[in-house]
């Protein structure tokens, strides 16, 4: 029996066992719809967004918080477009998405029609990859190998543009159970040889540090990584996409590293005599200037995507697969062998020395000011949250003090556009971890500037009663920028004063959200506990201190070591 | 030091392909200095010759994002071993009266060949590796080139190897 293209989609997202889809209707997606109201309306859960670069934010948040791909329907030309920046995040951050995008019928393809836009040519450098379907026979084997492709190997997301007349056409449908892509062949095994050298390095280091990223999380490995590092008495700093993969509480955890890094991380790095990188790229934000970047070390680097390997760093021991396999080898292998006494020794004093670092500095701030510190309302989110939250934040000084302040113990726990820096993804990330959690707490931490970048989606959390909590560190400015311009240029505000902006709670008020404010430090504990219990929607405007800085600050190309403290 | 490279990369027969390959050069700042690209035996498959420059820390990302594109099969770093690469290049010069015995020579040289002839240019195919092309376009030159058009190298492995999908010489 022959069924539609529409049908054929929705069948085959449900043989893939997709439970939600974010999306935006539109002209040539009508039937799509049409198709998913009357006749799957049981099998999928649909939240409809205000924005369609929200929908993908927010399969993103989704994808992030369950590790399961998120997925997105919005239709062509502008519905497409609107994605962009979405898809970008998507693949900095090798984050599972799949978004469908409405196309104009195959015979107005090229022929500039409405609503038309080249999307698969748009998309090519954001995606992982991306299909233009031409024939409904297409359809269903297309679809497979795009869930394929995201969700294994350096998972990324896949774009997959859907002709009018394709989803409207008949064809069998025949979801195959697995299936081969000839050309697509990701290595996820390490070669043992590398462990083995790895291993040795390993044994003879006497001041190592492991420096893990967001791959840990990824392939699920953060248990080996505990365990590693505990067996071998390892420090570990995390990247911002790594936090949640060691605990934060941990006595071995050393903080983030990078330029909002903390001071004994970055002190570490940079004394170290070995670096286990594993799951992480020497982004610039991390190194800072690559020729001094951990310059005393021996360096391993486990990564699944052989192009991160050798590109920023150059590394004695490479070993190309995903993070859990890396890290069961190297474990198996000390296992087999553990490290030298004298080796052993040597880690104590390096211990001490980390020690020394951490009491030299901590991050600090004034805590007896009536004028509210950004950072102290984040440790009063994570103490009335019992570090339980899944946190979202936007980009900027919101997102950093978040990294700072709130201690991650879990993965998929600190939800956070880390490669694109995409203002406006919190919100709508929150979105997809509420709704793929409902009974967690999700609180998506902003800035005065960057809520304002998907503010409307007040309107979908509203309509769905999603519990998610919004958390404004309201400075009035675009204060990342402004730091930096107080810093290298001379306190010459140009055009970073948003200080006009809506009454917030008014604001979440006119959509029928609940709006706080505080704007004494007395009030902070007070709101945050009416906030959380509080059903539904919650939009909190803390009126903080105009001009705090997030420090540690290393500015952008000195090495790690010149950290401005305060 | 910039040294010259030629990869030649066995892709799927696809709408898009060549962008995609493209794209990456130019979003990641890598040179083409030219790209050839026809079906093979195998209609599934087309074959991209790829000549750049850089140094070896580009050559190994370049190959490596290459071969990363979802749509390519295979990719073959072809100055690592021996290898055949030629050009096919027409070269239109002046020729009146006066100057046409000297681009005949320069022909019967080249071992090249005249494809066209007008009332005062001639227009000349020649088939070589980089070097003949390059001398050959150095001694016409003094004639007066009019224009030239290139294919790009294509180039093949020299004795057994292959290039095929299933070769392992990968």
């Amino acid at each position: 029996m022959k069924i539609t293209g529409a049908q054929i989609l929705l069948r085959s997202l449900k043989a893939e066992g997709v439970d939600t889809i974010f999306g935006y209707p539109g002209g040539a997606v009508i039937d799509i719809f049409d198709t998913l109201f009357r006749e799957f309306s049981e099998d999928f859960r649909f939240i409809l967004v205000r924005h369609e670069q929200a929908a993908v934010h927010a399969a993103d948040g989704y994808a992030r918080a369950t590790g399961r791909p998120g997925i997105c329907l919005v239709t062509s030309g502008p519905g497409g477009t609107n994605t962009v920046t979405g898809l970008a995040t998507a693949y900095m951050d090798s984050i599972p998405v799949i978004v469908f995008t409405g196309q104009v019928p195959t015979p107005l393809i090229g022929n500039d029609a409405f609503q038309e836009a080249d999307i698969v040519g748009i998309t090519r450098p954001c995606t992982k990859h991306n299909y233009l379907v031409a024939r409904t026979e297409d359809l269903a084997r297309t679809i497979k190998e795009a869930f394929l492709i995201a969700t294994t190997g350096r998972p990324g997301p896949i774009l997959v543009d859907l002709p009018k007349d394709v989803v409207q056409k008949k064809a069998k449908y025949d979801y195959p159970d697995k299936i081969e892509v000839p050309t697509y062949k990701p290595n996820v095994k390490a070669h043992l040889p590398s462990v083995k050298r790895a291993a040795e390095l390993i044994r003879q280091a006497e001041r190592p540090v492991i420096y893990a990223g967001g791959g840990v999380i990824t392939s699920g490995a953060h248990e080996k990584l505990y365990k590693l590092a505990s067996m071998l008495n390892f420090p570990v700093t995390s990247t911002l996409m790594g936090l949640g993969c060691f605990p934060a509480t941990h006595p071995l955890f050393l903080g983030m590293l990078g330029m909002h890094g903390t001071y004994r991380a970055n002190m570490a790095i940079d004394n170290a005599d070995l670096l286990l990188a594993v799951g992480a790229r020497f982004d610039d934000r991390v190194t800072g200037r690559v020729e001094e970047f951990a310059c005393h070390a021996k360096i391993i680097h486990i990564d699944i995507d052989p192009t991160s390997i050798q590109k920023n760093i150059t590394v004695e021991v490479p070993i190309v697969s995903d993070a859990f396999d890396g890290l069961s080898k190297l474990i198996e292998e000390l296992e087999t062998k553990g490290r030298s006494s004298k080796a052993d020794e040597k880690l104590k004093e390096w211990h001490s020395q980390l020690t020394v670092w951490r009491n030299q500095q901590r991050q600090r701030f004034d805590r007896t000011t009536e004028i509210i510190k950004p950072q102290f309302v984040i440790e009063k989110l994570y103490e009335f949250t019992k570090g339980e939250a899944i946190i979202t934040t936007e980009v900027g000084q919101n997102q950093m003090w978040a990294a700072q302040y709130y201690l991650f113990d879990k993965p998929r726990t600190f939800l956070s556009s880390g490669g694109l820096g995409a203002m406006g993804y919190g919100f709508p990330a929150a979105i997809g971890a509420q709704v793929a959690y409902p009974d967690k707490i999700v609180i998506d931490i902003a800035g005065d500037g960057s809520i304002q970048m998907n503010i409307q989606e007040l309107a979908t959390v509203v309509q769905y009663k999603l519990n998610v909590k919004i958390a404004i560190l309201n400075n009035g400015y675009l204060g990342m920028v402004r730091q930096w311009q107080e810093r290298f240029y001379d306190q010459v505000y140009a055009h970073t004063d948003i200080t006009v902006a809506p009454d917030f709670v008014k604001l979440a008020e006119a959509y029928g959200a609940v709006g706080l404010r505080a704007t004494k430090t007395s009030e902070v504990e007070d709101v945050i506990k009416i906030a959380l219990k509080t059903e539904g929607p919650v939009m909190i405007d803390f009126v903080v201190d105009r001009e705090e800085g997030v420090y540690p600050m290393v500015p952008a190309g000195a090495p790690l070591k010149e950290m401005i403290l305060v | 030091m910039e040294n010259r490279k030629v990869i030649s990369a066995l892709v799927e027969n696809r709408p898009g392909v060549l962008a995609r390959v493209a794209g990456m050069f130019s979003g990641r700042s890598f040179n083409i200095d030219s790209l050839n690209v026809a079906p093979t035996m195998n209609p599934e498959f087309s074959r991209m010759t790829i000549v750049t420059h850089g140094n070896e820390a580009i050559f190994e990302q370049i190959i490596k994002q290459l071969r990363k594109l979802i749509n390519i099969a295979k990719v073959q770093d072809l100055t690592r071993g021996d290898y055949v690469d030629r050009e096919l290049v027409l070269i239109k010069v002046k020729a009146s009266s006066v100057k046409r015995a000297e681009a005949l020579r320069i022909v019967e040289i080249f071992r090249a060949r005249i494809v066209d002839v007008a009332q005062d240019n001639l227009t000349i195919e020649v088939t070589g590796s980089q070097g003949k092309i390059e001398a050959i376009l150095e001694l016409l030159s003094s004639l007066g080139i009019l224009e030239v058009i290139r294919t790009g190298t294509v180039a093949i492995p020299r004795g057994r190897k292959g290039l095929k999908a299933g070769d392992s010489s990968d």
